[in-house]
């Protein structure tokens, strides 16, 4: 094949692409803009596009004057929470999807793809009414079951994938070596899984943290979560459009930086099962 | 995602006590108990709260109905106008995202010096939370100080303002816009990582039999993406029939029901009215009808794993 000139590549190539990335980018970049004008200004001339207009203004009174560090730390624990819950049991149930035939395996395999599929509105009324019953509303713990929810299975389907990866012999030259399943679990393929353990945690991690409507449903009063607490900055008379932006950049920030260190590796993860079809 | 299947060596050698026998099922217990418990038991009650006129502030009023609510919905226009809604939700928004996604995988997919930064770039709409998105394009859209008004009027696109999510005929598809720029990274990484399967020499052996770069497209690269489009494509369109959160924060459902779709509308009829009998109907209707496309993606799945 000929190698297209420079010239050529930059008009067929590089610019579209730095169309689209633009066009991914500049919703995002408003919002920053918009959260480093000072609200006067914003009232006053619109969102200030010099670095001149800038000030932390919007920033210092987040933090000063909203319990938004409060807010993220209930996030924090939220999400924290999930993955542990979430890799906890999904662990030993890929181990045994992936190194057991078993009778029902097919079928338990199915409910779990089954459960991600549900709408969530099927659950979270049930959900309400049930945690009202317990006395779990409102609380980290019934929003960490909540988001559980969504957490286990995927966290079963892609620890099943990554077990997989890993070659049997291993765990059988272990066993031959006088270790039991167990053991030889803990010692040989839990090591191995790590990385696979690390990017489904931190993928439930991103879920449980930007997650909204179990949030707002379960939770709302004493355990307020981010993506909760951003929509009460809107203000009571106007919506303080300035403070809404600083909440929301420093809001998605955690998940946001997370989501981009790991995305390679989730995403070779996420994508082996629809290019292998 | 693929399980590679049991040598039956370890079956034969080791004579398999209940013990053993009993071990997949210990191991998967947690994560099965726990299922049943916030997934299953919850979703049982849903389905017998259906057949429930419920409304929560006045438990004791609560009667067994029957099929009543689902007489109710099928008679209820508001149903009607959120099952057109969806469709429209639907069938738009997938078929922008995987069009909009094949575009720029296919760009992403030649050879250019900043490839790595660009694909990084590409994906953030996808890692933010969906609050933040929604309430980003309120402000976009702000029929006063919105930005895209600005710029709409300073092209002389349009004469004055246009209050994008206020005018009925309109917010529908401004929401649409939206959610195709929240999903096309998604759909470009997954074709992208196709299109990276498909070996380089079959386009060298097509160039030499001097097939253009349209018929080449044609006969290797869609045929080569097909699965990954297939797969993605139903997964999104499970995926984007359930979210509501977007809309519920941009425009709650108004201007009166125009942008209703089923969930939704399940969603705020359980929540403004506390009406959970009728909004629980809503939402296993809405289930059952997704049912289909769920059943062709897990037999697609499903194949996979018999591998």
């Amino acid at each position: 094949m000929k190698k297209p000139s420079t010239v050529r590549r930059i008009i067929t190539t590089d610019l579209p692409v730095l169309m689209i990335v633009l066009f991914a980018m500049a919703p995002f970049a408003w919002m920053v803009l918009t959260s480093l004008t000072p609200t006067k200004a914003l009232n006053a001339t619109g969102v200030s596009i010099s670095p001149a207009g800038w000030s932390l203004d919007n920033y210092v009174r987040l933090l000063q004057q909203t319990s938004f560090l409060d807010n993220m730390l209930d996030s924090l624990i939220i999400a924290c929470g999930t993955m542990a819950l979430g890799l906890a049991v999904a662990v030993t149930a890929a181990y045994a999807f992936s190194r057991f035939r078993f009778t029902g395996r097919k079928l338990l395999m199915l409910q779990f793809l089954l459960i991600n599929m549900f709408p969530i509105v099927l659950l979270i009324l049930p959900l309400f009414v049930l945690m009202r019953k317990v006395g779990l509303l409102d609380t980290h713990f019934g929003l960490i079951l909540a988001n559980a929810t969504v957490a286990i299975p995927f966290a079963v389907w892609m620890l099943t994938s990554y077990v997989g990866a890993i070659p049997k012999s291993l765990d059988e030259a272990a066993m031959i070596d006088g270790c039991s399943r167990l053991t030889a679990l803990r010692r040989v393929v839990l090591p191995l899984m790590l990385p696979g353990i690390i990017s489904t945690g931190i993928y439930i991690f991103i879920t449980a943290w930007n997650e909204y409507l179990y949030a707002l449903t379960l939770g709302g009063r004493n355990v307020r979560p981010v993506t909760v607490a951003i929509q009460t900055l809107i203000g009571e008379y106007q919506i303080e459009w300035g403070l809404l932006a600083a909440g929301a950049i420093v809001g998605a920030m955690p998940a946001t930086i997370l989501f981009l260190l790991v995305q390679r590796r989730l995403i070779g993860g996420m994508t082996q099962g629809a290019v292998k079809g | 995602m693929t399980a590679t299947t049991a040598s039956p060596s370890t079956a034969v050698t080791i004579a398999t006590p209940w013990r053993v026998r009993l071990m997949p099922y210990m191991l998967l217990a947690p994560a099965v108990l726990v299922t049943v418990f916030i997934v299953f038991f919850p979703m049982v009650q849903a389905l017998a709260t259906s057949f429930y006129d419920l409304i929560l502030w006045k438990p004791n009023a609560s009667r067994f109905v029957g099929f009543g609510n689902y007489v109710k919905l099928f008679a209820d226009p508001v149903f009607w106008t959120a099952l057109g809604n969806t469709a429209i939700w639907i069938g738009l928004t997938v078929p922008l995202q995987m069009g909009l996604g094949l575009l720029t995988a296919l760009l992403l997919n030649r050879e250019f010096p900043w490839r790595g930064l660009a694909r990084g770039l590409i994906i953030i709409p996808w890692a933010l939370p969906s609050v933040v998105i929604a309430l980003m394009w309120r402000w976009i859209y702000d029929p006063n100080t919105g930005v895209l008004n600005d710029i709409l009027i300073y092209l002389s696109v349009v004469q004055s303002a246009v209050p994008w999510l206020a005018d009925p005929d309109l917010a529908l598809y401004a929401i649409i816009a939206t959610l195709t720029w929240q999903g096309f990274p998604f759909f470009a990484v997954m074709i992208l990582a196709g299109l990276q399967g498909i070996p380089k020499s079959h386009y060298e052996a097509a160039s030499i039999d001097g097939a253009s770069a349209w018929r080449q497209f044609v006969h290797i690269t869609l045929p080569g993406i097909a699965p990954v489009l297939a797969t993605a494509g139903l997964l999104r369109v499970i995926w984007v029939a359930n979210s509501m959160d977007v809309i519920f924060v941009m425009t709650g459902g108004g201007p009166g029901y125009a942008t209703h779709t089923l969930p939704l509308y399940a969603f705020v009829r359980a929540r403004q009215n506390l009406d959970f009998g009728y909004g629980t109907t809503i939402a296993v209707t809405f289930t059952v009808l997704l049912g289909a496309v769920v059943a062709l993606y897990l037999a697609r799945t499903m194949r996979e794993v018999e591998r």
